[in-house]
């Protein structure tokens, strides 16, 4: 409890308030990929950011790193306006950077590991040319264990989890405090995954470093964060501690969410809560609560009235009307029924 | 329950391209009996769909099958005549692909799929192929009035029920899975996992389910084979296997997964990256990555030993590592 007054009184590294990013898609109007989304970061912390596909964690990554204009809201980093007129560039960038999903796409085929490493640090002019650099990106690659050898080939010749680890290395060689991890195990097998994971923790303990760690792997996230945010359509409908949200989930998609995950355990029988239909399309979104229609506690109210993120218990946030009944209730909601899968159609 | 369904023996398959020659399986020998369900477990390229591809003598162009014998039902699948084996395939042996989406024909309607089946293996009209795939379409839970809308009208997790509905159409023995829910997000994933738990229950059909994740074997199998390098390192009954694995393999990947419940301690990773199959380590193919590799080891490839009555291992240590 001690540590978490401590967070209270800690100044936010980052902090992102009430953002907004809509897409407009010709003639069909404007899909809301992101919708009012408020948190803040403290330095030295993994916020975990898991949702499905299409809830819009990739796009809070994106416009954080100024990869798309917002639509609306603002972002302080160490207090200061990240969107004024007069922002520093170049020390935003040297202070956040990312790691994305697909160690394939992300680096430059026609680049060395060299080149592709070395980039950064001549653009923002950190290192010369020469003897210089080449001590800066031998102790780069002892940091994250890549070997040496490696940096005269090209990204093709690397497996998946050494290219992620290249990844990893140009993320850091600016010596960022804040860096957006993209779902930056999600390509990878499970035994690459568990060295990359690693890794990334090792490093955070090293350097403080602030992780927004964005993946749709429920257990990838609980494992490598300090506090968890479940978005779901563009929103946040949870936010708590790991352990608080994952001993207390109030949020019924949440609850639902967790319930899906077939887990490797011999004996429990866990009382799975089955959502019925699709993450519905936001384009264009109705009032009221985004869950409802797949909601297995919704009431009429809910279509009608939107919900607010409000604190249930210290630090822990929920966008529900009903989240004080939710977990009496999830004991004995049922799985759906077959007949109520094809009404949702 | 005692009937072999499936039986694979010593199976040896090579890939030859202009570029490079993989092997893809070395040795793979497994059985699924009638009313099991057997998980097939393994990262990318230790050769799950190869082995399943095989069995249905489905291998792609430049996959030579060097050694080995499939049994179906006695029968031995690389002598059967091609009209046996179109009564196999579809039939008896029926599989659901991962991709949903490539695994349909864009051009035809759901319905018509469907029933392509019945009419193939069951020789049932256009009209009674209808009738019978909007009622399959009902039990995998989409109303029976899309019969004539198109794949593209459907979100991937409907898709991916379609192809339930045409796996299961002809009522199979034998259900082959092939990563049926990888490409799918958690709650939909869910709600397949639940239909295939319902449909297993219906229908007593056998299920080979292919996937990496250790979690849809414990939640749909009672059986597991990891596979590691196209060969079987470990099999078992899901209970003796996830409770006390004995290969260092399983060990690491059960180590290696973060965990949903308990503490949150260090992950163990294994050592190294997964064995290229155009150059197959000597001996044991695990043992670079091998924390209690010895010189045996490196140089002769274990045999399958019993360590318990339903548990098998292929480690010369059989699993004993103290001390």
């Amino acid at each position: 409890m001690a540590e978490k007054m401590e967070n209270k009184s800690r100044k936010p590294l980052l902090e992102v308030r009430h953002l907004k990013k809509y897409f407009t898609i010709p003639r069909k109007g404007q899909l809301h990929a992101v919708d009012d989304v408020s948190f803040q970061v403290y330095p030295g912390e993994t916020l975990g950011l898991v949702g499905e596909s299409g809830c819009g964690k990739s796009t809070v990554g994106n416009v954080i790193m100024k990869l798309h204009k917002r639509t609306e809201g603002e972002m302080y980093l160490e207090g200061r306006d990240v969107f004024a007129s007069d922002a520093d560039k170049d020390a935003f960038c040297r202070k956040v950077q990312i790691i994305f999903l697909d160690p394939y796409s992300s680096l430059n085929p026609r680049k060395t590991i060299k080149d592709i490493l070395s980039e950064p640090l001549l653009v923002q002019k950190i290192v010369k040319k020469g003897p210089e650099l080449d001590k800066f990106l031998e102790e780069l690659c002892e940091t994250v264990g890549l070997s040496q050898d490696l940096l005269n080939h090209y990204p093709h010749e690397l497996d998946g989890g050494m290219r992620q680890v290249v990844g990893i290395a140009r993320a850091l060689s600016l010596n960022p405090s804040f860096i957006v991890c993209d779902e930056p195990v999600s390509a990878l097998d499970v035994s690459v995954q568990a060295k990359i994971i690693n890794l990334l923790m090792d490093l955070q303990k090293e350097r403080n470093l602030s992780y927004l760690f964005i993946s749709h792997d429920l257990s990838v996230v609980r494992h490598i964060s300090n506090r968890i945010a479940v978005m779901y359509l563009g929103q946040i409908v949870e936010m708590a501690d790991t352990d608080m949200i994952f001993q207390n989930a109030m949020h019924p998609y949440t609850i639902a969410l967790m319930s899906a995950v077939p887990k490797v355990s011999v004996d429990k029988k866990v009382n799975r809560i089955v959502l019925a239909g699709d993450v519905p399309s936001p384009m264009n979104p109705k009032p009221g609560c985004r869950f409802a229609p797949r909601c297995w506690m919704a009431c009429p109210e809910c279509s009608n009235k939107t919900p607010e993120l409000t604190e249930m218990e210290p630090g822990h946030f929920v966008s529900c009307m009903y989240a004080r009944e939710s977990r009496e209730r999830a004991k004995t909601a049922a799985t759906v029924s077959v007949e109520k899968m094809m009404e949702s159609q | 329950m005692e009937e072999k369904l499936l039986e694979i023996k010593n199976l040896r398959v090579r890939f030859v391209t202009e570029r490079a020659t993989a092997d893809a399986l070395n040795g793979v020998n497994l059985t699924i009996r009638k009313g099991e369900s057997l998980g097939l477990v393994g990262e990318s390229g230790a050769g799950k769909t190869t082995t399943a591809l095989a069995s249905l003598k489905l291998l792609p162009r430049g996959g030579q099958m060097l050694d080995g014998e499939i049994y179906f039902k006695g029968k031995d699948v690389m002598r059967m005549s091609k009209r046996e084996l179109l009564d196999m395939r579809g039939h008896r042996i029926s599989m659901i692909f991962q991709n949903p989406l490539t695994s349909l024909n864009p051009v035809f309607t759901v319905g018509e799929q469907i029933g392509m089946v019945l009419r193939q293996h069951k020789g049932l009209n256009k009209k009674q192929a209808d009738e019978e795939a909007m009622r399959l379409l009902e039990t995998v839970g989409i109303a029976g009035y899309r019969l004539n809308d198109y794949p593209n009208q459907f979100s991937g997790g409907m898709r991916q029920r379609v192809g339930i509905a045409a796996g299961i159409a002809c009522n199979p023995e034998l259900l082959i899975a092939d990563e049926p829910t990888t490409a799918l997000d958690v709650t939909i994933q869910a709600q397949i996992l639940e239909l295939m738990k319902r449909l297993q229950k219906e229908y007593s059909t056998s299920l080979l389910m292919i996937t990496h994740n250790l979690g849809i074997i414990s939640e749909l199998c009672e059986k597991v084979a990891v596979m590691y390098a196209g060969r079987i390192i470990e099999y078992g009954t899901v209970r003796e296997v996830f409770s006390d694995p004995r290969h260092p393999y399983t060990r690491g990947l059960l180590g290696a997964l973060p965990k949903l419940e308990g503490d949150r301690d260090r992950l163990t990773a294994i050592p190294g990256t997964v064995a290229n199959a155009q150059h197959l380590p000597e001996g044991c193919r695990f043992h670079p990555r091998c924390e209690h590799c010895t010189e045996e080891c490196k140089k002769q490839q274990p045999e399958m030993v019993q360590v318990k009555e339903e548990h098998f291992v292929e480690c010369f240590r059989g699993g004993k590592f103290d001390g």
